[in-house]
């Protein structure tokens, strides 16, 4: 039935992984893109280079919490800085709809420059293209960014170094911000205080890796929640994953709007959560070093790497019930029952 | 969050447990018909904590699920109309109807909206007085209040551009339906939020005829399991009744404002459900003094002819018969990315739930 | 079918309710529902208030089994105690 692309196909589920799998790895592949990790991992003489790219058409484009210009910045720091790389220089390209607001314009670049800033990384180059009216919805920018890493981070990207026994971690309350995207898109005339999590990550990953923590694996868990990146996870490394759900933070405004709605707060985007597996021994030190951290202050072990189900993510609900954490197959749409 | 976490307990839940493992070692088993349980049940996990004994149903609950696909072809039909815009609540744009989808008919340039309500569709109609806007009336009775409520205030506010195109059907026919079609059904878990607005009495002859128990059930982990507990008990005691577990919400005499709003826009008709066929005053046609609102009547449209596709039998697992994965399509040419059937679109339905229960 | 959430009414301005879930607020219709205040709890179902929820009612049904609970036990004593 499909030969048009669906909007499910850039929700980051199942239709998303199927394209990137039967198209673009199909004719682009070769063994760096087949590693399939947030960003690229370059080896150039003896320095090792992560390199990433993303491209922002988040509506609207002004949201609680930020703007596309801050989210652009953070997702491409916060993709370096999972992989275990030090963010260094990103690029910013730009593409503009006829008639847009310079003002606006004006303040979304200057977020931009002030999240560089505070997260030491330098916008280096980029690009600007002005399409006709109805062309772009306002604004779209797309980041290139380069970060270095050392050769001992380079086994995060993969994963391929968790064993049963490791544990889970997170930074924080899941799906703000999907949710304040949700409410500031004024569907159904919900009204809340919910606030985007955008943020730069990278210097409290940095903390966790300075002080020698054996981190084994990290993702930042944008585009499909926690679930989807729990759930390749466990299919990509055969390994066996067990969250509690009664550890997951969820702040009270946004479970308020998922029960509205009938979402399920792991499905939802974030943007400034991060999923650490790290040696049961080094846990609890993670937490407490997050902690310190502005953006991790809720930081807390969710689950387990374990022996059993290898491949399968499962839940244990709040009441002792058990359900599997399955990747999200469109975009997830607001239920009636 | 009030009314919720206190049914969500985990000390209640263990003790209702170990008190339904308690009342018989009968087989039985136990359908619910809402599509909220059925999403509830997944997402607790409740069928793994439940003794083995007591096996949970899957029945006709979900509105997305019983929608023929002539339905979907037809709305399919209005969507490629130019000047139409569809509004509709969520999971229908993806229930594969012929040919194409409402999914597909939207990434082709239809407009296709969804709506958290009836009211959001009427502010779209008022927005755009040089466009028809049709609402998908799907649901069961906790639903077509709003819907009718919609069509009142559409005459009230005089509004000319605005059509609901009605699938509306209610519950007790295909209760009784699927018992008479010899479904082993030991007890009924009844939809809570339906009874909210009808109240207990409208599954009477549930009990009366079949000697089959009707527990009316809240949503919460609590509510589900005690339900469950009251219709072991009934099934013990070889006394079979309708009971409200979900008193806090459902009154036996329902919510009559909002049946008077129904009963003012809508009559009964016969209606099609996947897996059952047509049942006799099983549906909500909009009445005639509304037919300016129906957009059956007011906007004529060429429907395809409907295609069932070979091999798919949501139509038995929406009766309990059989199970997702007695179906050829399941999990092969039928997935939650590529569903062929509309139990495998919605998440209520059995085939996604199993889908992702189960893998 | 049957997504209802237990939402407070925090105000009330003709047939629209000013209502709030866990910090989350909903101006919903009031046109199927009478007898409603400020600070009642209601089921939301598609922008429509239909029904009140009962505080009493809810505690009973949580309470219901503590005691059913309770007066087992006594049964269970009692015919020990023979």
């Amino acid at each position: 039935m499909e030969n048009n692309i669906l909007l499910g196909h850039g929700s980051g589920g199942k239709l998303t992984h199927t394209l990137i799998k039967d198209l673009f790895v199909k004719y682009f592949d070769n063994h760096i893109l087949s590693q399939q990790t947030d960003s690229a991992l370059l080896q150039t003489g003896s320095s090792n280079i992560a390199f990433t790219t993303d491209s922002y058409v988040v509506d609207p484009i002004f949201f609680p919490g930020g703007n596309i210009g801050k989210l652009a910045v953070c997702g491409t720091v916060n993709d370096l800085a999972v992989s275990g790389a030090i963010p260094k220089y990103i690029s910013a390209s730009f593409i503009i709809e006829e008639g847009f607001s310079l003002k606006e314009l004006d303040i979304i670049v200057s977020s931009m420059a002030a999240e560089a800033k505070k997260a030491g990384v330098l916008i280096v180059t980029g690009d600007t293209k002005v399409v006709n009216k109805g062309q772009c919805d306002k604004l779209f920018i797309n980041t290139a960014g380069i970060g270095i890493l050392d050769a001992n981070q380079l086994k995060i990207s993969s994963g391929k170094c968790i064993m049963a026994g490791d544990k889970i971690i997170i930074n924080g309350a899941i799906a703000d911000h999907g949710m304040a995207i949700m409410a500031s898109r004024n569907f159904g005339n919900f009204k809340s205080d919910i606030k985007s999590d955008c943020a730069c990550l990278n210097h409290m990953i940095k903390e966790i890796i300075d002080a020698g923590c054996n981190v084994k694996f990290m993702r930042d868990a944008t585009r499909g929640g926690i679930a989807t990146i729990l759930s390749e996870l466990s299919e990509n490394n055969e390994i066996g994953i067990e969250i509690d759900e009664s550890k997951v933070p969820v702040n009270e405004n946004v479970r308020g709007m998922c029960e509205l709605l009938g979402f399920d707060p792991f499905y939802v985007a974030n943007e400034g959560k991060i999923i650490i597996v790290a040696s049961a021994v080094d846990a609890e030190k993670v937490v407490a070093l997050m902690k310190k951290n502005e953006f991790g202050k809720e930081s807390s072990i969710i689950g387990d790497i374990v022996d059993s189900h290898r491949g399968k993510a499962i839940l244990k609900t709040g009441i002792g019930g058990s359900r599997i954490i399955d990747m999200l197959a469109g975009e997830q749409l607001p239920r009636i029952c | 969050m009030k009314y919720i976490d206190e049914f969500r307990d985990k000390v209640l839940v263990d003790q209702l447990l170990e008190k339904i493992s308690s009342v018989t070692s009968k087989e039985i088993a136990l359908m619910e018909v809402c599509g909220g349980h059925t999403w509830a049940i997944q997402k607790f996990g409740i069928p793994f904590l439940l003794p083995e004994n007591i096996k949970l149903l899957s029945g006709p609950g979900c509105p997305v699920c019983v929608t023929s696909k002539k339905f979907i072809d037809q709305a399919v039909a209005y969507s490629r109309l130019k000047d139409v815009i569809i509004t509709t609540y969520g999971d229908l744009i993806r229930v594969p109807g012929s040919t194409s989808s409402l999914n597909v008919e939207k990434s082709r340039g239809a407009d296709v909206r969804i709506v958290y309500s009836v009211l959001d569709a009427l502010q779209i109609a008022k927005e755009n007085p040089s466009k028809r806007v049709v609402f998908l009336g799907i649901g069961f009775e906790t639903t077509a209040p709003s819907s009718a409520a919609g069509i009142h205030n559409a005459l009230k506010e005089k509004l000319t551009n605005f059509f609901v195109f009605s699938s509306h059907k209610i519950m007790p026919p295909a209760m009784a339906a699927l018992i008479d079609e010899g479904v082993t059904i030991n007890g009924y878990i009844a939809p809570g939020h339906v009874s909210v607005i009808t109240g207990s009495h409208i599954y009477e002859g549930i009990p009366s005829k079949y000697g089959v128990g009707c527990v009316i059930s809240g949503f919460e982990p609590v509510d589900i399991l005690q339900s469950i507990y009251m219709l072991c008990k009934q099934i013990q005691e070889n006394d079979y009744r309708v009971e409200i577990q979900y008193k806090r919400v459902v009154k036996p005499e329902g919510n009559v404002k909002a049946q008077e709003m129904m009963a003012e826009v809508f009559t009964l008709r016969d209606d099609w459900w996947r897996g059952l066929g047509t049942l006799k005053d099983s549906g909500l046609a909009i009445k005639e003094k509304y037919s300016n609102f129906d957009a059956e009547k007011m906007i004529p449209v060429e429907v395809e002819e409907t295609k069932e596709e070979k091999g798919c039998i949501c139509g038995e697992i929406l009766k309990g018969l059989k199970k997702p994965n007695d179906c050829r399509l399941f999990a092969k040419v039928c997935t939650t990315s590529n569903p062929v059937g509309a139990c495998m679109v919605s998440h209520e339905g059995a085939c996604n739930a199993y889908f992702r229960f189960n893998k | 079918m049957c997504l209802s959430i237990p939402s407070k009414i925090i105000s009330i301005n003709g047939d629209k309710a000013l209502v709030s879930v866990g910090g989350t607020e909903y101006e919903a219709s009031l046109q199927l529902l009478d007898d409603v205040k400020v600070d009642d709890y209601v089921l939301i179902h598609t922008g429509f208030a239909i029904q009140k929820i009962s505080e009493e009612e809810a505690n009973e049904t949580l309470r219901l089994f503590n005691e059913l609970e309770d007066i087992e036990k006594k049964i269970d004593r009692e015919v020990e105690g023979k």
